[in-house]
């Protein structure tokens, strides 16, 4: 499955919420403000195992509108609008954690 | 028509925003096209099915009672968070004794809603062909 | 692979619109189709076809109609949830003049529906992707 989560850790649960469900072979996308829990703060710990696996991508607009490009923690893989489809298409069930 | 299996993921509570009503709404089109249908209840989406809301102070529509309905249109998988209930102080007994009448089993009645755990909504969720989220 | 979108909240307000505009146009560019965009709750406001931004700001209601999603008979499938658009003053001519209202504003690239059709486009649909608040 994929997992979006579109909104900051600091400022929402929705993150917390996802980790706390997704299982063993699923991947999280995060996008819009839930691209500031890809930056390297107090927050990061909570994805950096499911990062370290390759599980966690953001979308690369948001990084780069909200200034963090910079600033990523590791192993953050970015993707593009194109790339958003692709994980889609791959992952099957998409789960929003609006 | 192509069975799919549709889960109605809930996370808000009844009356803050429209999601709540919105939500069941849906579910209750729903089950006119005979698709196999989960609600799940997790963070402050379990307070939509806790039992003694009473929204006459509000002026607002009390639908809490709709979910009594589910059942007559065999929607009868709520499954709720046993974290988030606990997190929030809540326990089973709090919530509304939702229940349908079993088919299979000479009608017999049986309680709609199963309190999980995140390892059982994961499974749960991996399962599901579409969600949508309220 | 069909492809359809629901989207929860308003234009401006919120990015959901914008980012399941980007995602839409993507897909498009890539080969799949996008069998149909339901809006709900405060995602009909993207169906005003009196939205005027400034000039230097996108116009997210135009954008939506440019992507043409339509299907085989022509008829647009950018779906406005009827009871949600009603609640908010979003009127086609139909409903407005059922409701001896003397105005519409629903843009043509869009039509109004019930939320069977957001039901239908997860049944027919490969997938189904939310964007919200």
């Amino acid at each position: 499955m994929l997992h979006t989560v579109n909104k900051s850790s600091f400022e929402r649960n929705s993150l917390k919420s996802c980790l706390n469900i997704i299982d063993d072979t699923s991947v999280i996308l995060l996008i819009e403000d839930g691209v500031i829990s890809a930056a390297k703060n107090t927050n990061a710990p909570m994805i950096a195992d499911l990062a370290a696996q390759g599980r966690v991508y953001a979308l690369q607009g948001d990084v780069e509108a909200r200034g963090i490009s910079s600033k990523l923690a590791d192993n953050i893989k970015l993707v593009d609008y194109a790339g958003f489809v692709d994980l889609v298409v791959e992952h099957g069930t998409a789960v929003s954690w609006v | 028509m192509t069975t799919k299996k549709f889960m109605y993921l809930n996370r808000r509570s009844s009356f803050g925003t429209v999601y709540a009503i919105e939500s069941l709404e849906v579910v209750l089109i729903a089950a006119a096209f005979e698709q196999d249908v989960s609600l799940a209840f997790i963070d402050d989406g379990v307070y939509q099915i806790v039992e003694g809301q009473n929204a006459d102070g509000i002026g607002m529509k009390n639908f809490s009672k709709t979910f009594h309905a589910l059942g007559d249109y065999e929607i009868n998988k709520l499954y709720v968070s046993a974290e988030s209930l606990e997190q929030r102080g809540l326990s089973s007994n709090d919530l509304m004794p939702l229940v349908y009448e079993d088919e299979d089993d000479d009608w017999a009645e049986k309680p709609s809603v199963k309190v999980v755990s995140n390892a059982q909504l994961s499974k749960i969720m991996s399962e599901q062909d579409v969600c949508l989220s309220f | 692979m069909k492809i359809s979108i629901q989207i929860n909240e308003g234009p401006y307000q919120h990015q959901a619109s914008d980012t399941a505009y980007q995602f839409a146009k993507a897909a498009i560019e890539k080969g799949h189709e996008i069998f149909r965009v339901f809006f709900y709750h405060d995602g009909v406001n993207n169906a005003s076809r009196f939205t005027l931004p400034p000039q230097d700001d996108r116009n997210i209601v135009n954008q939506w109609a440019e992507l043409g999603i339509k299907n085989a008979d022509g008829e647009p499938e950018l779906v406005v949830c009827i009871a949600a658009a009603l609640r908010r003053g979003m009127l086609d001519e139909s409903e407005a003049s059922k409701n001896g209202i003397d105005g519409n504003n629903i843009h043509p690239a869009f039509r109004i529906s019930g939320l069977g059709q957001l039901i239908e486009a997860g049944i027919q649909s490969d997938r189904l992707v939310v964007f919200g608040d």
